[in-house]
C-alpha cells in the first residue's frame, strides 16, 4: 500500500526515521547527513537568507509536493524498453531508484555492483555543505558503482532512470576509471508525473584515463530533477560531460570538478531547451589544483513562454595551478519576451601564469541572418526554427560520438513536437 | 516587369532614396553605378523586403503586384532575388540543407512538387561544378570560413540554384579577382533569356564588361542622373562619377 505522509523536510526526515535501520552502508554517516540536512533544510523553501549557491533556484514546489513513502508499482517492462533509444550498447536501468536486473544488459567490460549491496559513500561529496546531497545521503537506497580495470575500453555504456508518479528516490552512483580507462556513459533519465529524481554521482578519473560522459535530462514536465557530481581527474586524465537538460519543472544540474593532477582536462557543457514555465539552473564549479589542466564551460540555452533558465559558473585557479587554461561561456536565446535567464560568472585565481576567460551572450534571433533565409523565400517560421537550430546544433556539436548524438539530435526533434503541440 | 515609381526610403529616418524612376522591362539586363553613398545598395534592400527601410513615398510594380506589400520571402517566390553584398554567415545551418529549404519553399509555393535528398544533391552538385566551386562547400556550414570569393559564389550558386526571374547584384563583383569574376559573370550570363531580367549595382565597368548590361543608370544623391545605354559606363570610368555627377546638377 501507498500512502501520502508530511511534505517538505519533515517528510524526508519522517521517511529517513521509517528507514534507518534497513539502508545499506555507514549509519554513522547518514546520521550526520540527516543532521545537516535538517539543519539546511531545501534551498529557498522559506522566506529569509538565501544562501549565494542557491540565489536564483528555490525549491518550495519540492517542499509543498507530497511523494508516496513506498516504493510505487512500477510499469510493466516493456512500456519501459519502449523508451530507451535502440543502441547496441550495455545497459543498467533503475526504476524509481531501485535496480531492474531484468531489464538491464550488463557489461563486460566494466564491473557493475549495487550500492544497496555495499551502501559505499564516496570521499568526494559533500553533505555538509550541500543540502541536496545531505538529503541524498540520508536516504540513498540504491545506485550504480561502476569501475573500468586499467587500460580497459569500456566501450558506451547506458545508466538508464525511469520514474513514476510520486516517487521520490536519491540514487547514490560512483563511476571509478583506473589508470588510461576509457568509457562512455550515456546518462538518460524520463518519467511520467510528479515525482523527485535526486541523484549523486562521484567520478573518479585516474592518471590518463578518460571518461565522456553525456547525460539526458527528459524527465515528465510536472518532475523535480536535482542532481549533483563531484569529478575528480588524476594526471593527464580527461572527464568530457554533456548534459542536454530538455524536460523536469525544476532542474539543477549542479557538478563540481577537480582536476587534481597536471595537465589533466574537463569540460562541463550543456544546453537547455525550456518552455512553458520549466526552470533549469546549471551551475559548475571548477578547481584546478594541478598545473597545466585546462577546463571549458558552454552552455547554451533556448527558453520559450515563461521558462527561466540559470548558469551558475565558476573557476578557482590554485596558487600551485600556474598554467591553467579556462574557458567558460554561456549562450541564451530569449524566444518569449517572458523568458529570463540568470548568469554568473565567478573566477577566482590564485596562480599568476594563468589564462581564464569567461563570457555571456543573451538575445534574440539575429535579424540579418533571419532576413537571409526569408529571402530566399524561406518563411519566417521556418526560418526562425532553422535558427533556433543552428544555435543548438553548435551546442551539440561538443558530442562527438555518433550514436549518442543521434539520440540528443531525437530528443531534440521531441521537444520541438511538444512545443508545437 | 519591374516598375519603380517616384521611391523615396529612409533608414532611421534618414532619407536615403529621394524619388527613384526605373523600369526594367522583362529579358534585361539593368546596371546601377554610383559612388558610395549614393543609395544603391539601399535599393536593393528595399527591393527585397528589408524591415528596417521604411519606403516614406513612391510605389514598386512587379509584374503588376504590389511589391512594397509584400514579405521578403513572397518576394522571393514572386522570382525575386538579392545577391548580398556581404553575405551572411549561419554557424550550424548546412549549406545543402539551407539551399534545398529554398529551393522546396520556393516550389511549394510555386505548386512544383518539392525535390528529395537525392535529386536535389544531383542539381547542386551540376551547379557547383559549372561555378568551379569545390564540392564540400555544400557540406559547409552557410558561409563560415568562407572566402570572400567563396561568399560571392555561394550566393551565385544560390540564384543558378532559385532561378530567379530577378536577379539583384550588389556589388557581387566587389572582392573577386578576375578569374572568379568571369565565372560569376558566366553564372549570371546563362540564366540570361527572355525570361530573367537583372539589376547588376556595380562600382566598376570591370563586370560590365563580362556582363553587358542593356541600359546603364547612375545613382547619385538617392536619384537616377543619368541612364544610358552600355557606353555610359565607358563614360563613367573615364570622366569619375563627380565629373558625370556635376555635369548632371
Amino acid at each position: 500500500m501507498t500512502a501520502a505522509v508530511q511534505t517538505g523536510v519533515a517528510g524526508f526526515l519522517a521517511r529517513y526515521e521509517a528507514l534507518r535501520y534497513l539502508l545499506p552502508g555507514d549509519p554513522l554517516q547518514r546520521a550526520a547527513a540527516a543532521e545537516a540536512f535538517r539543519r539546511a533544510g531545501l534551498p529557498g523553501a522559506t522566506s529569509g537568507r538565501r544562501e549565494e549557491a542557491w540565489k536564483y533556484t528555490a525549491l518550495r514546489p519540492v517542499a509543498d509536493a507530497s511523494f508516496l513513502q513506498s516504493t510505487v508499482e512500477s510499469a510493466g517492462d516493456g512500456t519501459v524498453l519502449a523508451q530507451l533509444p535502440p543502441l547496441d550498447a550495455p545497459r543498467i536501468v533503475f526504476i524509481d531508484g531501485q535496480f531492474r536486473p531484468e531489464l538491464s544488459a550488463l557489461p563486460a567490460a566494466a564491473r557493475f555492483e549495487r550500492f544497496a549491496h555495499h551502501g559505499s559513500f564516496g570521499a568526494l561529496a559533500r553533505p555538509d555543505s550541500e543540502p541536496l546531497v545531505a538529503l541524498n545521503t540520508m536516504l540513498s537506497e540504491d545506485g550504480a558503482l561502476l569501475s573500468v580495470e586499467p587500460e580497459v575500453d569500456a566501450g558506451l555504456l547506458l545508466l538508464v532512470s525511469v520514474a513514476s508518479d510520486g516517487a521520490a528516490f536519491h540514487p547514490r552512483h560512483d563511476i571509478h576509471l583506473r589508470r588510461g580507462a576509457r568509457m562512455t556513459l550515456l546518462e538518460l533519465s524520463v518519467g511520467d508525473g510528479c515525482y523527485l529524481h535526486n541523484p549523486v554521482f562521484e567520478v573518479r578519473v585516474g592518471e590518463g584515463a578518460s571518461l565522456t560522459h553525456v547525460r539526458l535530462q527528459d524527465e515528465s514536465p510536472a518532475a523535480f530533477h536535482l542532481s549533483t557530481l563531484y569529478a575528480q581527474v588524476a594526471e593527464g586524465g580527461s572527464y568530457d560531460s554533456f548534459a542536454l537538460n530538455l524536460g523536469a519543472r525544476i532542474t539543477r544540474t549542479e557538478a563540481h570538478a577537480r582536476l587534481a593532477g597536471a595537465k589533466g582536462f574537463t569540460h562541463l557543457n550543456g544546453a537547455q531547451l525550456l518552455g512553458g514555465s520549466q526552470h533549469a539552473d546549471f551551475t559548475t564549479v571548477v578547481r584546478h589544483d594541478a598545473p597545466s589542466c585546462s577546463s571549458r564551460q558552454t552552455v547554451k540555452n533556448v527558453l520559450a513562454g515563461r521558462a527561466q533558465g540559470v548558469f551558475q559558473g565558476r573557476i578557482e585557479v590554485a596558487r600551485a595551478a600556474q598554467k591553467t587554461d579556462g574557458y567558460q561561456m554561456n549562450q541564451a536565446l530569449l524566444l518569449s519576451p517572458d523568458a529570463e535567464i540568470d548568469t554568473k560568472p565567478e573566477l577566482e585565481i590564485f596562480a599568476d601564469d594563468v589564462k581564464c576567460s569567461h563570457g555571456a551572450t543573451v538575445g534574440e534571433l539575429d535579424a540579418d541572418q533571419l532576413f537571409y533565409l526569408r529571402s530566399r523565400g524561406i518563411p519566417d517560421a521556418e526560418a526562425r526554427s532553422m535558427l533556433v537550430r543552428a544555435f543548438l546544433a553548435e551546442a551539440l556539436d561538443a558530442v562527438t560520438h555518433q550514436a549518442v548524438r543521434g539520440v540528443l539530435d531525437r530528443a531534440v526533434e521531441g521537444w520541438w513536437e511538444r512545443q508545437a503541440a | 516587369m519591374l516598375e519603380i515609381r517616384g521611391l523615396s526610403a529612409a533608414i532611421e529616418e534618414k532619407p536615403i532614396l529621394q524619388g527613384i524612376d526605373l523600369t526594367v522591362p522583362q529579358g534585361e539586363v539593368h546596371a546601377i553605378m554610383g559612388p558610395n553613398g549614393s543609395g544603391k545598395s539601399t535599393l536593393a534592400y528595399v527591393l527585397s523586403g528589408r524591415e528596417d527601410y521604411v519606403v516614406t513615398a513612391g510605389s514598386v510594380t512587379f509584374d503588376g503586384r504590389d511589391l512594397l506589400a509584400m514579405a521578403p520571402e513572397e518576394r522571393a517566390v514572386a522570382g525575386i532575388f538579392l545577391a548580398f553584398q556581404a553575405p551572411i554567415e549561419l554557424p550550424g545551418v548546412g549549406n545543402a540543407n539551407f539551399l534545398r529549404t529554398a529551393l522546396n519553399a520556393v516550389r511549394r509555393a510555386r505548386g512544383e512538387p518539392e525535390l528529395d535528398a537525392v535529386q536535389f544533391l544531383r542539381m547542386a552538385r551540376t551547379e557547383t561544378k559549372r561555378l568551379a566551386m569545390p564540392e564540400d562547400m555544400l557540406r559547409r556550414n552557410v558561409n563560415v570560413g568562407f572566402s570572400g570569393g567563396e561568399k560571392k559564389r555561394n550566393e551565385v550558386l544560390q540564384m543558378s540554384i532559385l532561378r530567379p526571374r530577378l536577379a539583384i547584384l550588389d556589388e557581387t563583383d566587389s572582392g573577386l579577382d578576375i578569374d572568379a569574376l568571369k565565372i560569376v559573370a558566366d553564372g549570371v550570363n546563362t540564366l540570361r533569356g527572355p525570361e530573367f531580367s537583372a539589376l547588376v549595382i556595380t562600382h566598376h565597368q570591370r563586370l560590365l564588361d563580362h556582363l553587358v548590361p542593356n541600359r546603364v543608370h547612375v545613382l547619385a544623391g538617392g536619384r537616377i542622373v543619368r541612364s544610358g545605354g552600355p557606353e555610359l559606363g565607358h563614360e563613367l570610368e573615364a570622366k569619375g562619377y563627380s565629373g558625370m555627377v556635376a555635369e548632371a546638377a
